[in-house]
C-alpha cells in the first residue's frame, strides 16, 4: 500500500490549461492532486488548493471576473477563511484578485504584447506556506506567459500592501508594468497568495528550471501539516 | 426597462489599450489628438420599470461584477430617463 501523501485540490475551470502541469509538478513533489472540476460545490479533504493557469471563461470582461462565480469559489472562500493554503498561479491569480481574496488587479502588460519567456523573481517573505523552502533575497527563475499580468494598486492600497508586508514576490526585471515589481502577493493573513510566474512549469533543471519546485514543494509541506500528513 | 452602462478606465491610470489607438491614429495620419481612452459599454433589459429601483440595482451589478472599482468608473444611461 502506498503511503498517505498530502492531498492538494487542483481547480479546472471552463479554460484552464495549467491544470495538468500543476497536478504532475504537485504529484512529482510528493503531493497526491485531486483535480476539481469547478461546478463542484465542495472541496475534497484536502490540505492546499491551487487555482492554476489558463484562460477561465475566455477572460470574458475581465481576466478572472468570470470564473470568481463558479460554484467551488464558494468552498475556496471557506477554505481560505478556515486558514488553508491557497495559492493561484497566473489566471489563477486573477481570479483571487477578482475574488476579492487578494488585493489589487491584473491589468494589461505595458507593452501591450503576450510575454512569454523566464523572468527573475526576488523572494521578499520566507514566512508563508509558499516559501517556506526558501530564504529572503533567494532570487528564483520560472517563466511569465501572460497578456495581463501588471499587477496594480492604487496608492492608498500599496501602503497598505506595503504596511503589512504581503508582497511576497518582485521582479528584478519588471516585465510587465507592475506597480512596485510586484509578482506575488499574499492576503493580510499569509495563507493566500497568487503570483503570475508558474512555478509548475520549472519544477525540473530539464525544462530550464527547477526553482519552481522551492514554492511548490513549500505548499505540499504545509498541506501536510494541515493533515497531519508528513510530506 | 433598457439601460446603457459606461465602463471607463479611472483618470490617470495607465491604459495601455487607449495608448495603442492613439498611436494607430498616429500612423494613420490622424494628428492633432491629444488622449484616447477605451472603456466599455454594457445593454441591458430589465425587467425592473421603477427608474430609480433600476439605478440601484444596475449599480450594484457594476460594484459586484460589470466594473472593477479600482481601476475603472461607469455610467448609468436609462432609456427615456434624463
Amino acid at each position: 500500500m502506498r503511503e498517505a501523501r498530502p492531498r492538494i485540490a487542483v481547480i479546472t475551470f471552463p479554460g484552464s490549461l495549467d491544470d495538468r502541469d500543476m497536478c504532475w509538478a504537485l504529484g512529482s513533489l510528493g503531493a497526491e492532486s485531486i483535480p476539481v472540476w469547478h461546478a463542484e460545490e465542495e472541496l475534497p479533504d484536502v490540505g492546499a488548493v491551487v487555482l492554476p493557469g489558463g484562460f477561465s471563461y475566455g477572460d470574458y470582461l475581465r481576466c478572472g471576473a468570470i470564473a470568481r462565480f463558479s460554484p467551488v469559489m464558494k468552498a475556496v472562500e471557506r477554505f481560505a477563511a478556515d486558514g488553508g493554503p491557497v495559492l493561484g498561479t497566473c489566471n489563477g491569480f486573477q481570479i483571487l484578485c477578482e475574488a476579492g481574496l487578494l488585493p489589487g488587479i491584473l491589468r494589461p502588460n505595458r507593452s501591450l504584447r503576450f510575454i512569454c519567456r523566464d523572468t527573475t523573481i526576488r523572494v521578499e517573505r520566507a514566512d508563508t506556506p509558499f516559501t517556506s523552502r526558501c530564504k529572503p533575497g533567494y532570487l528564483l527563475r520560472l517563466p511569465i506567459k501572460h497578456g495581463e499580468g501588471a499587477w496594480f494598486a492604487d496608492p492608498e492600497l500599496l501602503a497598505e500592501v506595503e504596511a503589512n508586508n504581503q508582497i511576497v514576490f518582485r521582479y528584478s526585471d519588471n516585465p510587465n508594468g507592475a506597480i512596485a515589481d510586484v509578482a506575488g502577493v499574499c492576503n493580510p493573513e499569509g495563507n493566500v497568495m497568487g503570483l503570475m510566474p508558474h512555478p509548475e512549469h520549472a519544477v525540473d533543471p530539464l525544462l530550464g528550471s527547477g526553482d519552481g519546485a522551492l514554492i511548490l514543494a513549500s505548499l505540499v509541506e504545509a498541506a501536510g501539516v494541515r493533515l497531519g500528513v508528513p510530506a | 426597462m433598457k439601460a446603457t452602462v459606461l465602463v471607463r478606465p479611472k483618470a490617470g491610470i495607465l491604459d495601455p489599450q487607449g495608448n495603442a489607438v492613439l498611436t494607430g491614429l498616429g500612423h494613420l495620419g490622424f494628428d492633432g489628438v491629444r488622449t484616447a481612452h477605451v472603456g466599455r459599454l454594457v445593454e441591458l433589459e430589465l425587467d425592473e420599470t421603477d427608474p430609480a429601483k433600476a439605478r440601484a440595482l444596475i449599480a450594484a451589478m457594476c460594484d459586484q461584477l460589470i466594473a472593477n472599482p479600482l481601476i475603472e468608473s461607469y455610467e448609468i444611461e436609462l432609456e427615456g430617463d434624463a
